[in-house]
């Protein structure tokens, strides 16, 4: 994650992006629960795009699915036009409980994509430490899971999923688990790395306001059965910088449109 | 305070010994001899190498024993943890197993093989198979989903998500088992000297009670109960210091 | 498991497992091993037996007695042991040798201190029950949510109501947790006492069956056993998923 506030102009976002990512008509059941129905959703290439829901709307197990770790009944993911069986070196996962390995040291961790791809001990773990660097845990290398707070934990997870250079990064509820303050300097230190790294974001999120000033494009998806309810490009205030989106009148505008369409949905 | 933890902790001992030495001084049986002889008795028979002879024979079947079901309870208890068929082939048996009184099984054993080495071994498995087997695979099946699709995701495959994480995350509850194992090997290999054959501390045993030599009898039973609570109590810190903060790292704050 | 897109049921394999039984048996390649069959047949001569029904009422009688001293006595120690903490001190580190102590070592001693008979055998199931009630029970003292104690507190409960109607209470599935793990080492403990002791109970029906080489009334002793000590434990464990509902919502 890159620490540095330069602002570079960004990039206006065009009306038909070529996509990283396409799902067509993914269908999942579990015995009888239709978890999503007949869902088709692009991913601009290059952007964020934030799966936006109440709890229980499947977001997490579309995004699974594009991951490849769980099968559609049916319907196919495409990733860069190449059908998903599985998954691939394409993508990689940052994970909601952030799915460290305990006994294992933070070096170790964020190596763990590069030495399950085989990559030799010393490269991988040269890759690691930079990485570990660019999210802001130098120091940390031979630290331990349990003895980094939560919000540490994440960046660990993170810096394993940068290690593999993947295109494509999944992301599902990467910050619910962290306090707030970490959470806010988590989503801004999100916007730089969608803006330096050339990569493919997928965010699953159930807070609006993180949607809203991260995403490119939101999804707003409706439960039981899952579907796309409303895609929502938010465009004007992403090149004001992050101090001032939270105040921007089409942040506020559209956070209210979103919760007015969710507010039904909540119990 | 430090100190008063240990204070107690010597308090309580010395509570403890000291009933004992005036319940024997009273006496409360003629088979009851104060905590003193039968120290004096435990040091005079550790002084004539008795007691380490004892032991060596003693603690045959118990290492033999330990061994084999240590082997062959983790390998069955991560074939039974990975696979759905093995769970539900092997499971029922050891779920059984742990639940009746094995220790009925020993005259069988005794006819089938006689009063030797074997049937004292195979006293010590049967008790301590059943835990080891059931945690191995309780421990196999509760590895964190997330933590194996993390591994998958980043395209481990199914030998390395086995090697890498689901037996890494299991070996303190298997650690565990073995622990727990242990302490039900010490009660096989006891009861085998005692119900099948009396040799080494079990010998002791029963030799002195046959003599009325109590001071002696009370002795090795302090000195099995003394090694059996050592030695779990070093398993227990090897295996805190082993597997510190294990637990602890995957959960959310 | 399933098999052909059918649910088997969790304990079904044990069929398997008889019938693999059988076959041995009936292939007769060892003595001690005869048919379930033979053995079934068996088992139904031999609990109709006066010495059978001898047996069972004995380790019945020792069992439930131990059961009830190791329950009223450790039950009590343990919520004490909870909440004073000096008594905690001076007990906890005997009873934590006695719960992984190899009991079995101190049944000699018994034996010459209340004689070959039922009261070493009553003693010996209440000593390798009760520990780990007494330890339950403390932790199911100790683990109480602070903030139900204070909440106990600002109501103005009387320290006798807020023992009786709240920690009680909210000890229960951890008391009950560990009378179901008592219970089950008393059964084992129950047997040890009569195999050492071998002249009352099961244990003189072993050394009878052993001594005459009736195997097969020897596996349907065992096999009536097995099945009773099984019953009483998975009875425990539903009767404490009944009552600890609450226990993970707390």
């Amino acid at each position: 994650m890159d620490m540095s506030q330069t602002k570079t102009p960004v990039q206006p976002v065009d009306a038909a992006p070529d996509s990283a990512v396409s799902t067509r008509n993914i269908s999942k059941t579990y015995g009888a629960v239709e978890a999503l129905r007949d869902l088709s959703l692009e991913f601009p290439r290059g952007q964020l795009t934030s799966l936006l829901g109440p709890s229980g709307c499947g977001k997490t197990t579309l995004l699974k699915i594009i991951a490849g770790l769980l099968e559609p009944t049916s319907g196919t993911v495409e990733v860069n036009g190449k059908t998903v069986t599985g998954p691939g070196p394409d993508r990689a996962f940052v994970f909601q409980d952030f799915a460290l390995l305990p006994w294992a040291t933070v070096l170790r961790n964020a190596a763990f994509g590069l030495e399950m791809r085989g990559v030799a001990r010393a490269e991988r773990e040269d890759r690691a430490a930079h990485y570990i660097k660019e999210v802001g845990l130098s120091g940390f290398e031979n630290a331990y899971p349990h003895e980094l707070s939560g919000g540490m934990r994440q960046r660990v997870g993170l810096a394993r999923a940068l290690a593999v250079d993947a295109q494509v990064l999944l992301m599902d509820e990467p910050f619910s688990a962290v306090d707030e303050q970490t959470r806010r300097k988590f989503q801004e230190d999100l916007l730089n790395l969608v803006r330096n790294e050339n990569k493919t974001f997928i965010f699953v999120t159930h807070s609006i306001e993180e949607a809203v000033y991260v995403s490119d494009q939101i999804a707003i998806l409706l439960p039981r059965p899952s579907r796309v309810s409303e895609i929502i490009r938010p465009t004007g205030f992403r090149g004001k910088g992050v101090d001032n989106i939270r105040r921007d009148p089409e942040y506020l505008d559209i956070v209210d449109e979103i919760w007015a369409s969710l507010r039904s949905y909540v119990e | 305070m430090p100190n008063r933890a240990l204070l107690l902790k010597i308090l309580s001992a010395a509570l403890l010994f000291g009933a004992w030495e005036i319940a024997g001084r009273i006496p409360v049986s003629f088979a009851f001899p104060t905590f003193l002889e039968s120290m004096s008795a435990l040091f005079r028979m550790i002084g004539d190498g008795s007691l380490l002879i004892a032991y060596l024979e003693t603690l045959q079947p118990l290492v033999v024993g330990v061994v084999i079901s240590a082997v062959l309870g983790i390998g069955i208890g991560l074939w039974v943890g990975l696979s759905r068929t093995f769970d539900w082939l092997f499971s029922p048996i050891f779920i059984v197993m742990q639940a009746a009184p094995l220790a009925a099984l020993i005259p069988l054993l005794v006819l089938a093989y006689g009063i030797g080495l074997t049937s004292k071994v195979l006293v010590v498995c049967i008790m301590a198979m059943p835990v080891i087997v059931l945690n191995t695979s309780s421990a196999v099946r509760n590895t964190p989903e997330s933590m194996k699709e993390m591994a998958r995701s980043y395209l481990a495959s199914e030998w390395e998500v086995i090697l890498k994480v689901v037996v890494p995350a299991a070996s303190p509850v298997i650690f565990a088992g073995l622990r727990l194992g242990v302490s039900a090997g010490f009660i096989g290999a006891i009861l085998a000297e005692l119900k099948i054959t009396p040799t080494g501390v079990g010998d002791i045993i029963t030799f002195s009670r046959s003599i009325a030599d109590y001071p002696a009898m009370y002795a090795a039973i302090f000195s099995i109960i003394l090694l059996a609570v050592l030695f779990l109590n070093l398993l227990e810190a090897i295996e805190t210091a082993l597997f510190k903060g294990n637990q602890r790292g995957y959960v959310s704050d | 498991m399933t098999l052909l897109g059918y649910r088997l049921p969790g304990m079904s394999s044990l069929l398997i497992w008889g019938l693999l039984w059988e076959i041995i048996g009936q292939m007769g390649l060892t003595f001690f091993v005869p048919p379930l069959s033979e053995v079934m047949a068996t088992l139904w001569e031999v609990i109709q037996t006066a010495a059978f029904r001898k047996a069972l009422y004995e380790t019945a009688y020792a069992f439930f007695a131990g059961v009830f001293f190791a329950i009223t006595i450790g039950i009590p120690v343990g919520i004490l042991m909870g909440k004073s903490r000096l008594l905690d001190e001076l007990l906890l580190p005997w009873v934590n040798v006695f719960l992984s102590a190899p009991l079995t070592a101190l049944v000699p001693v018994l034996m010459v201190l209340f004689g070959f008979g039922m009261k070493a055998i009553i003693i010996t199931t209440t000593l390798f029950a009760i520990w780990i009630i007494i330890l339950n029970a403390r932790a199911g003292v100790r683990q109480i949510n602070r903030s139900l104690v204070e909440m106990a507190h600002s109501f103005g409960a009387s320290p006798w109501r807020a023992f009786t109607q709240i920690y009680f209470w909210a000890a229960l599935p951890e008391i009950l947790g560990g009378v179901r793990i008592g219970i089950i080492r008393a059964v084992k403990g129950v047997i040890i006492g009569q195999l050492l002791i071998s002249i009352v109970g099961f244990g003189a029906l072993f050394e009878l069956y052993s001594a005459n080489f009736l195997m097969a009334h020897f596996w349907a002793v065992l096999i009536v056993l097995f099945a009773l000590a099984f019953t009483i434990s998975e009875f425990l464990a539903y009767l404490e998923r009944r009552v600890s509902y609450y226990a993970a919502k707390r």
